[in-house]
C-alpha cells in the first residue's frame, strides 16, 4: 500500500511537479516512460515518489519512447490505470503507437510538455508535438500553468477511462513556460483525488484469462472503415461525459474548466484564438487593449481534439474579426487553429473576419506588447468591415517583414 | 515447469494455437507456435510482432488464438509484452488480479524482420529490465510477408528478393547474425535455439517449457524453413530443418544463465552442407561452378561453429 503525501493546501510547483503529483495521485498501475527535456523532470519526480514509498504501481523505465507507448499499450490492453510522459522528438518517436493506442480504445494518460520539433533542434516550447499527435485519436486537454497541468492530468483520467468514452488523452502544457515555472499550486488531498478520479473497470482486459480477447487484429477493406468510424464516433460522443468530469471537478476543487475557456468576450468585436501559456499574456494584452477603447476578447478551446466547434462558432458569433494565433509553422498552409476556427464559423454560417498568426516557435518570447500589436490590427479588420491586414503575419520574427495573402 | 510425455500425450493438450490460419500450407510457423503454447499449463498473454504470423492468424472478424493475444507493430512485441508482464505485477501487489486461482506467464513471438532487425532494440530493453517473459523468434531468415527480402539472419549467399542473384550477384553478400548468442550476452537465464520436427518435437517442447517456467527474460531462436521462400515443397519442412541440425548449419543447444552451454544434439555422422543447400531453391545458383568458394565458405564457417560450441560446452564456460 502506497504512503499517503501530506500536501500543503498551497504548494509551489512547476508544471513537471503538478503533473508528476496528479499521476501519484491517479495511483497508476503502470508508468512507461523515457525521458526527455522538458518533461524529464515528471519521471523523475515519479522515480522519487517511488523510492519513497509514494507510489505502489509498476514503473518501467524503458529505452525509448516508441517502446514507452508500446510497453503502455500492452499495460493498458492487460487491464489497469497506464500514464506516461514526453515532449517533442519523443513523441513524434512515439506516433506509430499513439494511432494504435486509440484504434485499441485504450485509456491511456500522456503528460505532454510541449516542444518545437527539430531540426533545427530546440529543446524549447511550442505546439509542433500537440499538431502532429493531432489526428492521433486522442483527446487532447490544453493547461495553461501549473494549476491547470495538475487539474487537467487528474482529469484526464475520469475522461478517459469512462465507459462511454475509452479513449486515451493527452494533457498538453507549454515546455519550460509551465513546466519549469513554478506557481502556487492548490492540489486536492491524495483521497479526494483519488475518490474524484474513482478506480478504473477495464473492458477487455487481456490478463482476465478465463476469457481471452484478441488485440490488435488484422482489418482490411470490409472491416476497417467501420472500427475508424466507431473510433471517431467516441471521440465525437466524448465532450458530454468532459463536461460532466469538469462538473464535478468544480464540486471538489471549486476550480471551473469548460470545452471552450474566453475571457472578456461577451461584448466583444474583436476575438483572439489561442491556446497554451500564450493566453495569459493575452489576457493582460487585452485588459490594456480595453483601456484604449478597443472592444477584446479571448477564446481558448480547452478540449483541441475533439474540437469543440459548435460551441467556439457560439462563443465567436458576435464578433467581426478574428486573429487566430498558432504556435506551430504551418508548413504551406495556415495554421491549425485558423482552419479549425474558419471551419466552425463557416459550419454556422457566419463570417467574420479572419487572420492566422504564427507565434513563439522554439520558446520565442510573446509579450503582452506584441499581443497587443495583434488585436490593433485586428481592429483594423473589424473596423474596416473587410480584411486590410494580411492573412498570415508572424509575431516577434526577426528579418525582413515575412506575410501571405 | 510442465512435464513432457509422449508425443501422444502431447498432442493430445488442448490447442490453445487453433487450425484456420491462413498460414502458407508446410509453414514451420504454426509447428512452433504450437508446441510452445501447449509447453504450459499456465495460462498465456501473448503478443506477436508484425510478420506472417499476425497477419494469418487475427484477420477479424476471426482469430486462431485461444489465449489473450495482442498485436501492435513490427518493432515493439518484446516492449508490449513488457508492459503486459508489468501490469499483472503491479495488480499482484495490489491484490487486483482478474483471476487469484490462475498464474499467468508471458510470451512473445516475432519472426526475424521483426528480432534480429527492427525488433531488436525492444527485444534487448526488454531482456536488460529483466521482465518475466518467453521470446521466441521464428528464424525463417528473410521478411517473408513482405516477399521475401533479406534480414540480417538471411545466410551467406541466399537468393532473396533484395539481395536477388544475378549475372553479377550471387545473393547475400553477408553471413547470419548470431542472435542467440548476442541474447545469452544479455544474461538471460535460459537461451536456447530449436527446430520444428518429428525427430526433434520433444527438444523443442521442454525447451519451451523450461523457458515458461523460468523466472526472468527467456528467448528461443527457432529455425522455420519457409516453404515459399527457401524453394522446397510443402511437404519437406521437417526433413529441411532436420537438415539443417544434421549439418550443424543450425545447431541444438542451450544456455543457462549466459554462460552455460549445453548441446542439446549432436549428429552421429554430420553431413556436408552441400545436403542441406541443395535442398533450397534459394541456394541454387550456389551450385555453379564460379560459386563453388561460396559453399567452400559456408562449410568452413558451420566447421568452426561447431567447433567452437563444442569447446565451450567442454570449458563449461
Amino acid at each position: 500500500m502506497a504512503l499517503k503525501y501530506e500536501l500543503k493546501q498551497k504548494e509551489v510547483w512547476d508544471g513537471n511537479m503538478a503533473a508528476a503529483h496528479a499521476l501519484r495521485q491517479a495511483q497508476v498501475d503502470v508508468v512507461a516512460a523515457y525521458p526527455i527535456t522538458p518533461s524529464t523532470p515528471i519521471v523523475q519526480n515519479y522515480a522519487q515518489f517511488l523510492a519513497d514509498g509514494y507510489v505502489d504501481g509498476e514503473f518501467v523505465m524503458v529505452e525509448s519512447e516508441h517502446s514507452a507507448m508500446s510497453a503502455c499499450v500492452g499495460a493498458a490492453a492487460a487491464g489497469g490505470r497506464v500514464a506516461t510522459a514526453t515532449s517533442s522528438q519523443g513523441y513524434a518517436l512515439m506516433v506509430e503507437v499513439l494511432y494504435q493506442a486509440s484504434g485499441m480504445r485504450l485509456p491511456i494518460v500522456m503528460t505532454v510538455v510541449n516542444r518545437a520539433l527539430a531540426s533545427p533542434l530546440n529543446i524549447h516550447g511550442d505546439h509542433s508535438d500537440l499538431y502532429l499527435g493531432r489526428d492521433a485519436g486522442w483527446i487532447h486537454l490544453i493547461a495553461n500553468n501549473p494549476q491547470e497541468a495538475y487539474d487537467m492530468t487528474l482529469c484526464a483520467f475520469k475522461i478517459g477511462e469512462d465507459e462511454r468514452v475509452r479513449l486515451p488523452v493527452t494533457t498538453n502544457q507549454d515546455g519550460f513556460l509551465v513546466s519549469h515555472t513554478a506557481q502556487v499550486v492548490k492540489p486536492l488531498d491524495d483521497d479526494t483525488a483519488y475518490k474524484f478520479i474513482g478506480e478504473y473497470k477495464p473492458k477487455y482486459p487481456m490478463l482476465d484469462t478465463k476469457n481471452p480477447v484478441t488485440y490488435g487484429a488484422q482489418t482490411e477493406e470490409e472491416w476497417h472503415f467501420e472500427h475508424k468510424a466507431n473510433q471517431h464516433k467516441a471521440l465525437m460522443d466524448s465532450p458530454a461525459v468532459i463536461k460532466e468530469v469538469f462538473d464535478e471537478f468544480e464540486k471538489v476543487s471549486g476550480r471551473k474548466y469548460n470545452l471552450v475557456e474566453t475571457y472578456k468576450l461577451d461584448d466583444a468585436d474583436v476575438a483572439l484564438v489561442l491556446m497554451g501559456s500564450a493566453y495569459e499574456t493575452a489576457m493582460l494584452a487585452v485588459d490594456k487593449a480595453r483601456e484604449e477603447g478597443i472592444k477584446v476578447g479571448l477564446l481558448m478551446p480547452r478540449v483541441f481534439r475533439p474540437f469543440p466547434y459548435n460551441e467556439v462558432a457560439q462563443k465567436l458569433k458576435n464578433v467581426k474579426a478574428i486573429a487566430a494565433l498558432d504556435r506551430s509553422m504551418p508548413m504551406g498552409t495556415t495554421g491549425a487553429l485558423y482552419n479549425e476556427v474558419a471551419g466552425a464559423l463557416a459550419a454556422n454560417g457566419q463570417s467574420a473576419i479572419m487572420t492566422n498568426y504564427i507565434y513563439g516557435l522554439g520558446g520565442r518570447d510573446t509579450t503582452v506588447e506584441h499581443i497587443l500589436e495583434v488585436i490593433r490590427e485586428t481592429e483594423k479588420n473589424a473596423k474596416a468591415g473587410k480584411r486590410v491586414t494580411d492573412l498570415q503575419g508572424f509575431i516577434n520574427l526577426r528579418g525582413p517583414k515575412l506575410s501571405f495573402n | 515447469m510442465k512435464k513432457i510425455g509422449s508425443l501422444k500425450e502431447f498432442a493430445c493438450t488442448p490447442d490453445r494455437f487453433q487450425g484456420g490460419h491462413r498460414l502458407c500450407p508446410g509453414c514451420a510457423h504454426s509447428m512452433i507456435v504450437r508446441e510452445v503454447v501447449n509447453a504450459t499449463d499456465d495460462d498465456l498473454v501473448i503478443s506477436t510482432a508484425t510478420g506472417c504470423l499476425e497477419v494469418c492468424s487475427a484477420i477479424y472478424p476471426y482469430t486462431s488464438w485461444d489465449v489473450s493475444w495482442i498485436h501492435v507493430g513490427f518493432e515493439n512485441a518484446a516492449a508490449t509484452i513488457s508492459g503486459a508482464e508489468a501490469m499483472y505485477k503491479a495488480l499482484s501487489r495490489k491484490n487486483k488480479l482478474y483471476n487469484e486461482d490462475r498464474r499467468v506467464k508471458f510470451v512473445a513471438f516475432g519472426g526475424d524482420g521483426g528480432t534480429y532487425d527492427i525488433g531488436f532494440q525492444s527485444l534487448s530493453g526488454a531482456a536488460e529490465r529483466g521482465h518475466d517473459f518467453l521470446y521466441v523468434c521464428l528464424d525463417n531468415e528473410n521478411y517473408a510477408n513482405t516477399g521475401g527480402q533479406r534480414s540480417s539472419a538471411t545466410p551467406l549467399g541466399a537468393h532473396t528478393s533484395t539481395t536477388p542473384r544475378g549475372r553479377v550477384s550471387y545473393g547475400k553478400k553477408q553471413k547470419k547474425k548470431d542472435l542467440t548468442m548476442i541474447m545469452a550476452a544479455h544474461g538471460c537465464p535460459y537461451v536456447a535455439t530449436a527446430i520444428p520436427s518429428t525427430k526433434h518435437w520433444k527438444d523443442l517442447a521442454t525447451k519451451a517449457a523450461k523457458a515458461i517456467s523460468t523466472v526472468g527474460p527467456t528467448f528461443i531462436n527457432a529455425l522455420s524453413p519457409c516453404t515459399t521462400e527457401w524453394k522446397f515443397k510443402p511437404e519437406e519442412t521437417t526433413e529441411i530443418a532436420d537438415l539443417a541440425v544434421e549439418t550443424c548449419a543450425f545447431p541444438l543447444y542451450e544456455i543457462e544463465d549466459g554462460h552455460k552451454l549445453k548441446i542439446t544434439y549432436r549428429p552421429k555422422v554430420k553431413l556436408p552442407i552441400e545436403d542441406y543447400l541443395s535442398r533450397q531453391g534459394r541456394f541454387s545458383h550456389l551450385f555453379k561452378p564460379e560459386n563453388k568458394w561460396i559453399i567452400e565458405e559456408w562449410q568452413k564457417q558451420v566447421d568452426e561453429y561447431w567447433d567452437y560450441l563444442q569447446r565451450r560446452e567442454e570449458a563449461g564456460v
